[in-house]
């Protein structure tokens, strides 16, 4: 739309070129660029340092009226997903479907860290709302969450059959993110053997 | 159906901006006189057609229609009036037609002010405002129309976010975007000097009274902003270098060198290539900032709703708007000229320096702001960079630039010498070195920081007043000392205003960040905590409802030695369906100091995590910001200006031949 200004201040009659005016727009237009690329990118993406690394040594009791607690133990050898929840958070409502379809579907064991959660109150969630989960670690100090790297719930990860962590989703997994990310990781982990022999 | 009469108003506004910008700048460039004069009328019909569809959405949001998307997302039917009419720009959509609204009055205001200029200029600089205006109408019709839709309509709308409903969040944007698209006006003049290739002073005069204006409408904003901040966020900070505060305070840094860089093309005529560039660059900056704040780029703790589409509309337009802006400068640049010659110390050279260091203050925040985004750009991975980066590279940037607010009104243009400045400033520096050794004793303790930064504080007061009392002394004016102070113009005691403004503010923000105390604590209802020599006491607390919300609230008692200060009330309010809770934290508000309360989290019914902190001084902050904002707009009401624009209809003034000179040159 600015068509015609530039037109008009290209020619200088006369006037020879000097390149030191082409500054400004050459910074401008490298700025440009990066704010392009930057646009392609979703900031919320953040990596966890964890990703790559084994799961953290921990060992969590079950919930209130549970029998099977969530070890390091338990997360080696076989590919799962483990989903870290609260009955106080209200995003793990929004994804709770999600996991009850993640366990009918029955292709993944899916384990469950209950964070920061009083033993009634988690006990009346998994009651009202219904349990997917195969193991849940009660950690009602929230300390296994902090070497887990757990900044907000819900998150979501997914550890590979030698107990690596191979992928970490941050809020509510949306059907999406289910769809696109998590399933056909969980399909492809599967696939592979294992690295080193147990 | 008034909705859609707003939309088709909206329509309406971006043909007559269309018009605008094509139609002035043909004629001038052919001559046409005619065709510049469609500026003048297309500017009245597009701020007409605008402030309906302005109207319209407002009045939406005062009847509670829901069947508008907008509107549904962003209020309820329980929030108060005022809230429902700040909420008309408390998201993105509205805050666009906000922009455009406050873009087309800035327009109207150049064509009642502009009958001092030649008709040429005038047309230029309404049509490079008719291409702006127009790609900003373009951007809320086809990427954020608030005029959408939500059919079959909700009963009720999901409300304002409680951070919003604030008076501040009445003031803060609109003055904020009087500052950001203010400095279009001034880029226009920029352009419209480079497209009639005649940047002379006259240029640079009519340029300054609009980007001071800008400047202090910029300035408000973004003292309301850090204000807002303060006082609402909870945390008891007053500037968080978060990247959308960086994103005002950028273009703030560029224009206060703009508004210097002015005075010495004005007045010396030097400068010019810079200014212009400034010019550019201060609009530009804007720009980039709208960018950084829509398009999702950048997390930051202002929740603009963000769209890649936006983003992307954003960044083309920018291209287009700066692209072409620095093209043409890059096309003319060796024809501007270098204007009066001036000595390495003189006040042109200090007034320089002032401007690279702001300059260089203003990339590196830029910098700050973008590095995260750049390595990420890169694969570099993810980093955030925060307050250990900026003020590591911003305070000792501003030092030199605060040392020369002293010595650079003191100095002479074209030639001044060193050992006479020296000599007629060794008394401000001597009671400026006594206070700054004196104060942190005062205060209860040595700090070299603050002792720092009081020197700077108090030096730029005693350099001031050492300036005004020569003026006094040598002033050619024969009568008593109120005569004498009668005969300084308004500009000049803007000037020194401001700078005092900016002593006041460095010593707030000095003394708090060295004397302040606070105490994060859990308190049961009985408890008492010290701090800063106050006792604070948790009387009780109680559920109080709220027209939208219902609130915790603690009584907390305030005595020292004994006598009772005050009782302030912290609370946490639950708005509706939000789950989160939202901390009001209380303020006892005092020139010497702030105390102030504010929940965390409850920990069980009778007890609170409670932060306390005392502020020393901390309101200096704000007042700086203010004198500075108030030494603008005595400047801008500088007689010289108001001469210009009334004596318009008579053609004796000598702005107004200057402008026909300028214009017959041609």
């Amino acid at each position: 739309m600015t068509e015609d200004i530039i037109t008009q201040g290209a020619v200088a009659p006369g006037g020879r070129t000097r390149l030191a005016g082409y500054i400004p727009l050459l910074i401008f237009l490298v700025m440009a660029v990066f704010l392009g690329i930057g646009l392609t990118m979703n900031p919320r993406d953040i990596p966890s340092p964890l990703i790559g690394k084994p799961v953290p040594e921990f060992s969590l009791p079950p919930v209130k009226g549970g029998t099977l607690g969530l070890a390091t133990a338990d997360l080696r050898g076989q590919v799962s997903i483990v989903n870290v929840f609260a009955s106080w958070c209200v995003a793990c409502r929004e994804e709770h479907p999600l996991l009850m379809g993640i366990k009918e579907k029955g292709l993944v064991p899916l384990h469950g860290i209950n964070y920061k959660d009083k033993p009634d109150d988690a006990r009346a969630w998994l009651d009202e709302m219904g349990d997917p989960y195969t193991r849940i670690g009660a950690d009602i100090s929230g300390r296994a969450a902090i070497d887990w790297g757990v900044y907000g719930v819900p998150e979501t990860f997914v550890i590979d059959r030698n107990g690596t962590i191979a992928y970490k989703h941050i809020g509510a997994v949306t059907p999406e993110a289910l769809r696109d990310k998590i399933m056909p990781l969980v399909a492809e982990l599967q696939k592979s053997q294992p690295r080193t022999p147990l | 159906m008034i909705p859609e009469l707003g939309h088709f108003a909206l329509i309406l506004a971006l043909a007559l901006a269309l018009a605008q910008g094509v139609f002035p700048l043909i004629g001038a460039a052919r001559g046409t006189l005619v065709w510049m004069h469609v500026g003048r009328t297309t500017a009245l019909g597009q701020f007409l057609f605008i402030a309906i569809a302005f109207g319209t959405l407002t009045y939406a949001f005062v009847v509670n229609d829901f069947s508008l998307l907008y509107v549904a997302s962003n209020s309820n039917s329980d929030l108060p009036l005022q809230f429902r009419i700040a909420a008309v720009w408390g998201s993105h959509e509205g805050s666009m037609l906000l922009w455009v609204l406050i873009l087309a009055g800035w327009t109207v205001a150049i064509t009642r002010f502009s009958h001092h200029m030649p008709e040429e200029f005038v047309a230029r600089v309404l049509g490079v405002m008719g291409l702006v205006s127009a790609g900003f109408l373009a951007f809320l019709l086809f990427t954020s129309n608030p005029f959408l839709r939500l059919i079959p309509a909700p009963p009720e709308g999901r409300s304002l976010n409680p951070l919003l409903q604030d008076w501040g969040m009445l003031l803060h944007p609109p003055m904020l975007y009087m500052g950001y698209v203010g400095f279009s006006v001034a880029f226009a003049f920029a352009i419209a000097a480079l497209l009639s290739g005649r940047l002379d002073t006259a240029w640079a005069r009519w340029s300054r009274p609009w980007t001071t204006v800008a400047w202090v409408f910029l300035s408000l904003g973004v003292a309301l902003g850090s204000l807002w901040a303060y006082y609402e966020l909870g945390w008891g900070g007053w500037w968080f270098w978060d990247p959308v505060e960086n994103a005002s305070f950028i273009p703030w840094l560029a224009g206060t060198a703009l508004i210097h860089s002015l005075a010495v093309t004005e007045r010396r005529g030097a400068f010019k290539g810079w200014t212009v560039l400034l010019a550019i660059s201060t609009f530009s900056l804007s720009l980039v900032g709208t960018f950084l704040v829509r398009s999702g780029v950048l997390t930051s703790v202002h929740a603009f709703a963000t769209d890649p589409a936006r983003g992307a509309f954003v960044l083309v337009f920018l291209g287009i708007v700066v692209g072409g802006a620095l093209l043409l400068f890059a096309s003319r640049a060796h024809r501007i000229g270098l204007g009066g010659s001036f000595d390495p110390v003189s006040r042109e050279s200090m007034l320089l320096l002032n401007n690279v260091l702001l300059a260089v203050a203003a990339g590196s925040v830029l910098l700050g702001t973008l590095y995260p985004l750049v390595l990420d750009a890169l694969g570099a991975g993810k980093v955030s960079v925060g307050r250990p980066y900026f003020e590591a590279v911003f305070i000792p940037l501003m030092t030199p630039a605060m040392f020369l607010i002293g010595v650079g009104p003191m100095a002479h243009w074209k030639k001044t010498s060193l050992p006479d400045l020296a000599t007629r400033l060794r008394w401000a520096f001597a009671v400026g070195l006594v206070t700054a050794l004196l104060v942190p004793f005062a205060m209860g303790g040595w700090s070299t920081p603050v002792s720092l930064g009081i020197l700077l504080a108090a030096w730029i007061v005693t350099s001031s007043l050492a300036g005004l009392i020569e003026r006094l002394r040598l002033s050619p004016v024969s009568g008593g000392i109120l005569a004498k102070l009668g005969a300084n113009s308004r500009s000049y005691y803007g000037m020194q205003l401001a700078h005092i403004g900016v002593a006041v503010f460095i010593a707030g923000a000095t003394l708090v960040l060295g004397y302040e105390s606070d105490k994060e604590v859990r308190m049961s209802v009985g408890d008492t905590i010290e701090v800063g020599g106050y006792n604070f006491r948790l009387d009780r607390i109680s559920e109080v409802p709220g027209p939208n919300y219902i609130a915790s609230r603690g009584d907390v008692s305030v005595t020292r030695d004994g006598r009772a200060v005050t009782t302030m009330f912290p609370e946490k309010r639950t708005y509706g369906d939000k789950k989160n809770p939202m901390t009001e934290a209380a303020i006892d508000w005092g020139f010497v100091r702030d105390l102030y309360v504010s929940f965390g989290e409850r920990l069980d019914p009778n007890t609170w995590a409670v932060r306390i902190y005392h502020k020393p001084f901390v309101e200096l902050i704000w007042v700086g910001w203010l004198m500075m904002s108030l030494g603008g707009l005595l400047a801008v009401f500088d007689r010289r200006y108001r001469v210009a624009v009334n004596k318009w209809h008579a053609p004796s003034s000598a702005s107004l031949l200057l402008g026909a000179g300028a214009a017959g040159a041609r």
